[in-house]
């Protein structure tokens, strides 16, 4: 078994992984113990939620979980380095889609230069001016 | 400035810096010394979650957390109106006037019809930088710049990937490679910034 990163969001997990080819499967146990996802009776589910499975053969084996298929399972953007036995979640487009087109504004908990902590969801009652901007 | 003028009517400014470390934007955000929020995000998450593709992006967001005005674009000074054709001044009028209950942003139907929502494409690409971000943080920058590279050939349109990396790969931002980039990208037809049509209009 190789030793992979998975990086979902500010999460970091280090996997056993068995890679073969550009196929990477990740070690069940060390999955659900560090990203909390976790497959049975069909189903792929987290503390908060399950999502059907159409093949669970296809997804899981002895080996492990197909990455790929883990990811697409969940309908999200999958980054993937085999050399470097590293690999990125990303959003789904989907899900990112459906959140902006209900015009809420996402909330997000960013750090100042200080590193402490803030969240646009603090400015609530205010009218808010978000300004991305950046020193390039 | 602004901020003083309007901070008092229940009107915040929060600043996001897409920059690859706090200390690129330090000497920036010093010299403004804000007393709003100027938050550092390396990781490039407000990209991620309100589809932004380039810099400077400005949204109007309600007392209800409602987005108002969606991705736009605004400078707040004029430095950059020769490079741009944007002005800064009819982004301020509206604002004021929004701030001051006097004028009212867009309607729910103006921001869905002008709301620029993401492709698979772009979270693939987006997924890239952040695989490359990591990599570049471990030292691995050779490997970095494959993602770095990919993410701006799978959404092309998206600066903050295509320049936003550029310091994390020896380049300069401000440098030739950047203005080659512009230009090419000007010649096949494709505008750098996009604003609103009002805002446009102030060319």
């Amino acid at each position: 078994m190789d030793r992979f990163t998975l990086i979902d969001g500010e999460r970091v997990a280090e996997l056993p992984a068995r890679i073969d080819g550009e196929r990477v499967r990740l070690d069940a146990a060390a999955l659900q113990t560090a990203l909390g996802w976790a497959v049975h009776d069909g189903l792929l589910c987290s503390d908060v939620m399950c999502v059907p499975l159409a093949d669970e053969a296809a997804l899981v084996s002895e080996e492990g979980i197909d990455l790929a298929g883990f990811a697409r399972t969940l309908d999200r953007a999958l980054a993937v380095d085999v050399a470097e036995r590293a690999a990125f979640l990303g959003g789904s487009a989907r899900e990112r889609a459906q959140a902006l087109a209900s015009q809420h504004a996402p909330d997000f908990t960013l750090p100042d230069l200080d590193g402490r902590l803030h969240s646009l969801s603090e400015q609530r009652g205010k009218k808010v001016l978000l300004v991305a901007w950046a020193s390039w | 400035m602004l901020y003083e003028e309007l901070g008092g009517r229940g009107f915040v400014v929060v600043a996001v810096a897409l920059d690859r470390s706090p200390d690129d934007a330090r000497p920036w955000i010093e010299a403004a010394r804000p007393t709003y929020p100027a938050l550092i995000d390396t990781h490039h998450v407000l990209a991620d979650l309100y589809n932004v593709v380039n810099v400077p992006t400005i949204f109007w967001i309600d007392e209800r957390g409602r987005i108002v005005r969606p991705n736009d674009v605004a400078f707040g000074s004029d430095t950059f109106k020769n490079l741009t054709g944007l002005s800064s001044a009819r982004h301020l009028d509206g604002l004021r006037a929004w701030v001051r209950g006097e004028g009212a942003a867009l309607s729910a139907e103006e921001v869905r019809r002008h709301q620029p929502l993401p492709t698979e494409a772009d979270q693939q690409a987006r997924a890239e930088f952040g695989l490359g971000q990591w990599l570049w943080t471990q030292g691995r920058a050779a490997a970095a710049e494959r993602h770095f590279v990919r993410g701006g050939e799978l959404a092309p349109h998206d600066f903050t990937i295509r320049r936003g990396t550029m310091p994390m790969r020896g380049i300069d931002s401000m440098g030739p490679q950047f203005r080659e980039m512009r230009q090419t990208w000007a010649a096949a037809g494709q505008p750098y910034y996009r604003p609103l049509p009002d805002t446009r209009g102030a060319s």
